[in-house]
């Protein structure tokens, strides 16, 4: 059986489950911040399978590479937060950050 | 059944089974490096859908950088040694609950809708064609994109530094 749109789809649905999951259940900030990047890979394999299949050429790939470039982004910020409120709070468990100001 | 579609299955399940531990492993470090297998598959895929230098990109910047810093931050927040370390899961059942049904309602829609689907366009490589794209026609999102990330640099290590 040759290997469609389908397959593809159905592995970044069950990567983006599982993201989502992490993201509703866990509660160490560092977990969250996994859930997340599972889920923008999901639409990632997404993007490049629909312009793959499609016939689009480059342009999935492309927008791709600038989901990849706000990740990084996202990430290296997200961590910086996470190490502050770990200075702050002595945690990371986002349950227990319940204030703004100390 | 070829050879790409054994490959398929391989990395299919390879992804989804570390993607499983990343979400359910009880300690932290453990999930880190289950995260490394799922990039991995999903590197993989893009060299299946004939994305070579996503792949390539995928590798360096998840792997390399993402991880990392995951690992990075994982060091710097807990104790290794320490019992904080092993986190639990928690309202189990409303969310799988949710989750299932959100993956049903996706999967229900992407099965049934009927996509359109063309015959692929071959590059011998990707690379030449994204780079005269990246300065023809996506010329705006990439210079934005070089912004954002010297302003999120900047701002990361702004905000990460210690201040009294």
């Amino acid at each position: 059986m040759e290997i469609g749109l389908h397959h593809y789809l159905i592995v970044s649905a069950i990567l983006f489950g599982l993201g989502l999951f992490a993201l509703i259940s866990r509660r160490n900030a560092i977990l969250i911040l996994m859930g997340i990047e599972l889920i923008l890979n999901a639409a990632n394999i997404n993007l490049v399978a629909f312009s793959h299949f499609g016939g689009l050429g480059v342009d999935g790939q492309l927008i791709t590479i600038f989901v990849i470039i706000l990740a990084v982004a996202e990430a290296a910020i997200a961590l910086a937060i996470v190490l502050n409120l770990y200075n702050h709070f002595s945690t990371v468990n986002v349950d227990e950050a319940n204030t703004m100001k100390d | 059944m070829t050879y790409s579609t054994v490959l398929f299955y391989v990395f299919a399940f390879l992804t989804i089974v570390s993607a499983v531990y990343v979400v359910t492993a009880k300690n932290i470090v453990h999930s880190a490096y289950s995260l490394f297998v799922t990039l991995f598959g999903i590197a993989a895929f893009y060299i299946l859908l004939k994305a070579d230098f996503i792949a390539v990109t995928q590798l360096m910047v998840y792997i390399g950088g993402i991880l990392i810093l995951m690992l990075f931050g994982i060091m710097l927040t807990q104790k290794v040694t320490d019992v904080e370390i092993k986190i639990r899961i928690l309202n189990i059942i409303p969310s799988v609950i949710f989750t299932v049904g959100i993956t049903a309602i996706l999967l229900f829609v992407m099965l049934t809708t009927n996509w359109r689907i063309k015959t692929p366009v071959v590059y011998e490589s990707t690379v030449g064609e994204i780079g005269r794209q990246m300065l023809s026609g996506y010329l705006l999102p990439f210079e934005i994109a070089s912004v954002v990330l010297l302003i999120a640099l900047i701002g990361a290590a702004m905000y990460a530094r210690k201040t009294k």
